[in-house]
């Protein structure tokens, strides 16, 4: 029998491409996808529930499923997305009661891939300038989404002590740039202004998205447990990455710095989430050895992911949206999946 | 992931092959904008402060050198000095020097405190300060095989007062040993005469040093006698500098944890020797000004 995989977030940006990169794997017999609102991508053979992350549900689903895997793609990383409230919610306790469903009396769950972020490390000036797995961040976090970050791997710990017939994989991916995935930093390049802290010029890291759901993916396939820092080889000095997409600096007083960018983020002039605020003042560099001992290897460096971004989005720049937009039919995937009319001609002899 | 999926792996009908992601294009590498490095160190602005400095070391400190044949032209090793003077003028001396002489690159390690200062730190990092944390260090030494240059008195040394001048301060807690051990590196000791009389302490201010978040604040001898002039003018001092021989440990590389006796034993073996090259130097001193 394959396996069969419990996707988190299908209508998100992560949750819908692995769900995609899984439904390519002979070996992955089902894949399951929850959201709250329909995918995003095209999909062939990936069953969607429109469901969200309540307890009742989700120890539901995977009892009735069966599923052996779960890939946890679904926590926020963006905190301009959602209300603060909602934030902890979807990221803390939407995380409680996944695992709890997953740590159920006879669960058949085997393995746990959980997509975190290098923002569980902070940015303080005291940071070594790589950090590894095992070094704890400067100070208490003190951004919301950063706190709820903490707290769900915490609590992914706790699970893996509770669970030890579970494999757990957490990767904690540095930004995210790439041709199509629209995070604050991207949104600033893309936007050509783009917010620096006067005087400082940190040293950026970053992963292109591509290499996020292939990272995602080859965790998955190979069971491969363990805490790993996904990123790039190599930095970037900020002022290099804003001068490489023609943006221009718009620079920001140390000194009641929150005063002067909430206004001008309220108005779209900027994106400037608090977490950006540290970030952009000391940067964030991570070792990634112990995920390159793995085998693993990303295709695209730092520097390639930005060459990646920038080249989308002259693209963009000349000709618009150029990808063509996917609207989810329930009733067409529905048919294409369980009509008796379908004739499955893909199915081996 | 794109493209070529076996047949087989579809299990129900799909009738038409939906476009998949693109596809990862070949993409020609373009060139970086600067040439900032991993550290933030950018060799075109040392380039630059060297050039600046240049008449600095030569006229101003007529720095001096003994024993410079005595630094490692490759592989890594951890140099390690005394330290002096309210605003340190021992290590751009130091790292001038080497780049100039030897043609390899120093790291200066300093306190992460520079980090927090705008401008002043990035113009720090863009010229070769790196914060001096053991797992950078580690990384410079083992992994890069560069040359770091570290302080172990840290803040103590400069912040010292006039009276105390070449008296060196305690070595941490020995950890500048301890790297070097797991790094598989030599400690190569260097005797710093004239930084101590480049810029005095007379007095510091610990409690306003505080209420500003800096590690210290001093009233130098240059403020005295130049006024604000005197905030960013050395005295002339001569330097000379003195590299001892190298340190080798008989440990082996790459261990977690050494034997702190070891440790601290080779750290004071180290401090005293410093301290005693520093003696002998002052000996032979006729004049502070000429050398």
């Amino acid at each position: 029998m394959g396996r069969r995989v419990l996707v988190t977030g299908l209508d998100s940006f992560w949750g819908g491409r692995m769900a995609q990169a899984l439904e390519t794997d002979p070996d992955v017999e089902m894949i399951i996808g929850m959201g709250r609102k329909e995918p995003t991508v095209a999909l062939e053979r990936t069953e969607f529930v429109r469901a969200d992350q309540t307890y009742s549900i989700l120890s539901r689903i995977v009892r009735a499923t069966q599923v052996d895997t779960v890939v946890h793609t679904f926590l926020l990383v963006d905190s301009t997305q959602v209300p603060g409230r909602a934030l902890h919610e979807i990221n803390v306790i939407g995380t409680m009661n996944l695992l709890a469903a997953a740590g159920q009396a006879n669960s058949p769950v085997r393995h746990l891939v959980v997509k975190s972020s290098t923002l569980v490390y902070g940015a303080s000036s005291r940071d070594p300038y790589w950090f590894r797995e095992e070094h704890r961040r400067a100070g208490t976090p003190k951004t919301r989404l950063e706190h709820s970050l903490v707290e769900v791997e915490s609590l992914v710990r706790d699970f893996a002590d509770d669970n030890p017939s579970t494999l757990v994989t957490v990767l904690r991916f540095a930004n995210v740039l790439g041709p199509n995935i629209v995070t604050p930093i991207s949104a600033n390049l893309a936007r050509r202004v783009a917010p620096v802290m006067s005087g400082f010029d940190p040293l950026l890291q970053f992963v292109e998205e591509s290499d996020v759901v292939r990272c995602l993916e080859h965790m998955t396939r190979h069971r491969v447990p363990g805490l790993y820092n996904v990123a790039g080889d190599g930095k970037l000095p900020w002022h290099e990455v804003i001068a490489t997409c023609r943006a221009v600096p718009l620079p920001l007083p140390v000194i009641g710095t929150g005063l002067f960018a909430s206004p001008l983020a309220q108005l779209g002039v900027i994106d400037f989430p608090p977490e950006l605020e540290s970030l952009l003042r000391f940067g964030r560099g991570v070792d990634t050895s112990r995920l390159k001992q793995t085998g693993f290897r990303l295709h695209n460096s730092t520097a390639g992911a930005l060459n990646r971004f920038i080249r989308a989005v002259r693209l963009r720049r000349s000709v618009g949206d150029a990808s063509p937009a996917y609207t989810f039919e329930q009733d067409v995937e529905q048919f294409f999946r369980h009509s008796p009319a379908v004739v499955d001609t893909s199915l081996a002899p | 992931m794109t493209s070529g999926r076996p047949a087989a792996q579809r299990q129900h009908g799909a009738l038409i092959p939906l476009p998949r992601l693109q596809a990862e294009e070949p993409i020609p590498r373009e060139e970086r904008l600067t040439d900032v490095d991993e550290w933030g160190r950018s060799e075109r602005t040392r380039h630059l402060a060297r050039l600046l400095y240049t008449p600095l070391y030569r006229y101003w400190f007529r720095a001096e050198w003994d024993g410079l044949e005595k630094i490692p032209t490759e592989g890594g090793a951890l140099l390690v000095a005394n330290h002096a003077a309210a605003i340190p003028s021992d290590a751009p001396v130091i790292m001038h020097g080497i780049e100039e002489e030897l043609g390899r690159p120093v790291y200066g390690m300093a306190d992460f405190f520079f980090r927090t200062v705008p401008w002043v730190g990035t113009m720090w990092a863009r010229a070769g300060g790196v914060t001096a944390h053991p797992d950078n260090a580690l990384r410079l030494l083992r992994d890069q095989q560069q040359l770091a240059l570290v302080f172990p008195e840290g803040v103590k040394g400069p912040s010292k007062q006039f009276g105390d001048r070449y008296r060196l301060r305690r070595f941490g807690r020995g950890g500048f040993v301890e790297i070097a051990m797991r790094a598989g590196v030599p400690i190569v000791p260097i005797a710093v005469v004239g930084a101590e009389e480049s810029m005095p302490i007379m007095l510091r201010l610990p409690t306003l040093a505080r209420a500003l978040g800096v590690p210290y604040l001093p009233v130098t001898a240059n403020m005295l006698l130049l006024g604000p002039l005197g905030i960013v003018t050395y005295f002339p001092a001569k330097f000379r500098l003195r590299v001892l021989d190298p340190v080798y440990f008989d440990v082996p590389p790459g261990q977690e944890r050494y034997s702190k006796s070891r440790v601290m034993d080779e750290a004071e073996r180290i401090r005293l020797l410093l301290q005693e090259t520093l003696y002998d130097m002052l000996r032979d001193r006729r004049s502070v000004w000429f050398g």
